[in-house]
């Protein structure tokens, strides 16, 4: 069975980008123990050979036609964002110094 | 004024579309009824999270013009929807019941959306549910609990507990949900309700807000069978913009329902009927609906699911490690919530991230994200992901067997027990086991029907799950059909108050810019 401690919690909600409260993290801890314990039925079955379903309904990639196609214009594409400047959405510095 | 009475808001879309046609009612009187209606009893029931009467008023006035001027109108004339908020509607606020998409107007219709006003339906608001789907009991609202129309004390079942309401107190004439583990049929079970899940890819998922891509559906909630049926005829097909539709004609589904079950083979698998894990009084009403089909000529059998047990293990990985991938996309940058980040000059992108899905998400989302995050990360995933898909892949081949073996459709319990009472569980995992009998059908991809086989003895709806072959939603209808008449709630529905025949006074309560949309 996966034990799972708060190192790792902390661990999934950077990978997971979450902000979590220490009352939050030991919270998600025993759930995520509670739940994860739950599925280690899966762990007894035999499933040697047995090919890992991704959808149920078997079906081909499809291709489309490499063509341009209607699509929102920029002012529709941006009505909704936080914030915008000109036909860019704005975002905090992603590099740089940030102390 | 709207001079429509309760009688006729209680009517089946199918009727209503037939009398908008004949010109019998108006769309606009129709529309301005379920208004009244929704200003009655959703500030009590809590079904819709938007609105949209001006819209509403504005297309039924246009569709009644039609009319008028001689146009055929189509399949679903006149006829007042409510979809839940997890599809996406043009000009119209679509939040996922999720704070991270407050506000949102999405700039498109899903395909369904265009699919039904194409069939001249009218969307009257959008109905509440648990957070991008996830949950069984729409405790998982950002926004509000929907209450059940049938006890007030208690869930209307979930995710989609606000469409399932709205059909059962007649706010509207039927609605759309959506389903990933069983979020149309466990509330259509428990509101009384008929809710079809149909096969996965029958229905375009664009413009569906994605929960688990492999699993999720979008199906008819509705008062009638042949509803779902008229309803699935409208939105099923082929879309190129949306890779995994099945590209079959769709069958006119309603021709199914008059055939009976003489010559059908529908097996009782013993997983679904544990000795002590079922409420006894929704045994007894399987036990009858089992005796009625019987005596209305089908063959049925016992038979085995042997991996059943297992479907809510592998769901409880599959689904979360596909909703930690789809949720991603929620970062305040393009759309939806972004976290004020005052006072924090230094704040970086990673900051605003961070502090954005830490405050948009709910608990249950974030319990969700950090499952498939743990199952899909490096050192778990052969354990966990891909031991599931391999799961995933027995459970198929049960149902496979089974109807290689002559089996027509499988019959279940929709719900191990009636509603439940609001705040009554208290943990995640007991939740979960509320979708015990509805997930396999998910990881299977097959169609699944719950219709409504009885109330208990408190008056609580139970509902009887049909499963079926893929793409065999027509046999499925079919057995629906004789269910509902031989075994259905009939005349019985909710008791709601103040009732009476017309409510003109409650008309002029609803506000003229269309409520909170």
């Amino acid at each position: 069975m996966a034990e799972i401690g708060l190192q790792e919690v902390t661990e999934l909600a950077m990978l997971a980008r979450l902000r979590l409260s220490t009352d939050e993290t030991e919270t998600m801890r025993r759930e995520l123990q509670q739940i994860l314990t739950a599925m280690d039925a899966l762990a007894a079955v035999p499933t040697e050979g047995v090919a890992a379903m991704t959808h149920a309904v078997p079906m081909d990639l499809r291709l489309r036609p490499d063509a341009v196609m209607p699509s929102l214009t920029p002012a529709e594409a941006l009505a909704a964002a936080p914030a915008t400047a000109g036909d860019h959405f704005v975002v905090p510095a992603a590099i740089g110094p940030h102390e | 004024m709207s001079g429509i009475d309760a009688a006729t808001l209680h009517s089946p879309a199918a009727v209503l579309a037939r009398r908008v046609r004949g010109g019998e009612i108006t769309a606009i009187d129709l529309v301005e009824g379920y208004l009244a209606r929704i200003a009655a009893y959703d500030a009590d029931l809590g079904a819709y999270l938007h609105v949209a009467a001006d819209a509403a008023r504005r297309s039924a006035e246009e569709l009644d013009q039609r009319r008028k001027a001689g146009f055929s109108l189509g399949p679903l004339a006149g006829v007042p929807l409510a979809l839940k908020d997890l599809v996406v509607t043009k000009g119209l606020v679509t939040t996922a019941g999720s704070k991270m998409l407050d506000g949102w107007v999405p700039p498109y219709d899903a395909t369904v959306v265009e699919k039904l006003r194409a069939a001249d339906a009218i969307v009257l608001g959008k109905t509440n549910c648990d957070e991008f789907g996830m949950g069984s009991s729409n405790e998982n609202s950002a926004y509000h609990v929907t209450r059940n129309p049938w006890d007030r004390t208690r869930v209307p079942g979930g995710s989609s507990g606000g469409s399932a309401a709205a059909v059962a107190a007649d706010l509207c004439a039927a609605s759309l949900g959506t389903d990933t583990g069983g979020s149309i049929r466990q509330p259509a079970a428990m509101c009384g309700a008929v809710g079809l899940k149909p096969t996965y890819g029958r229905v375009s998922r664009w413009g569906l807000i994605a929960y688990a891509s492999s699993l999720d559906a979008i199906g008819p909630m509705t008062k009638t069978v042949e509803d779902a049926a008229l309803m699935l005829e409208t939105i099923a097909g082929a879309d190129p913009r949306d890779a995994t539709t099945i590209d079959a004609p769709v069958p006119r589904y309603r021709d199914a329902l008059s055939l009976g079950v003489t010559g059908l083979t529908i097996g009782l698998p013993r997983e679904y009927f544990p000795p002590g894990g079922l409420d006894p009084e929704i045994r007894a009403a399987l036990d009858a609906v089992v005796a009625m089909l019987r005596d209305a000529g089908a063959d049925v059998v016992n038979m085995s699911l042997p991996h059943t047990a297992l479907a809510l293990p592998a769901y409880y990985v599959l689904a979360p490690a596909e909703a930690s991938s789809n949720l991603a996309r929620y970062d305040g940058v393009r759309y939806g919530r972004r976290a004020s980040l005052q006072g924090q000059n230094k704040a970086s992108l990673a900051d605003m991230l961070e502090q954005t899905r830490a405050e948009g998400f709910g608990p249950e989302v974030k319990r969700r994200i950090m499952l498939g995050t743990f199952a899909l990360r490096s050192g778990y995933y052969d354990a966990y992901y891909k031991k599931a898909q391999q799961v995933r892949t027995l459970i198929k081949q049960d149902f496979d067997q089974a109807f290689a073996n002559g089996i027509d459709v499988v019959l279940t319990p929709t719900t191990p027990t009636t509603a439940f009472e609001i705040g009554a569980t208290n943990s995640p995992m007991q939740m979960y086991l509320a979708d015990v009998f509805t997930l396999a059908c998910n990881l299977a991809g097959l169609p699944g029907l719950s219709v409504p086989c009885g109330l208990n003895s408190v008056g609580l709806p139970i509902g009887v799950q049909l499963m079926g072959c893929t793409l065999d939603e027509a046999t499925l209808l079919r057995v629906g059909a004789v269910i509902e008449r031989r075994s259905g709630l009939g005349d019985r529905k909710p008791a709601m108050t103040p009732e009476s025949d017309t409510q003109p006074e409650f008309a002029a309560a609803v506000p003229p810019t269309g409520g909170l949309a």
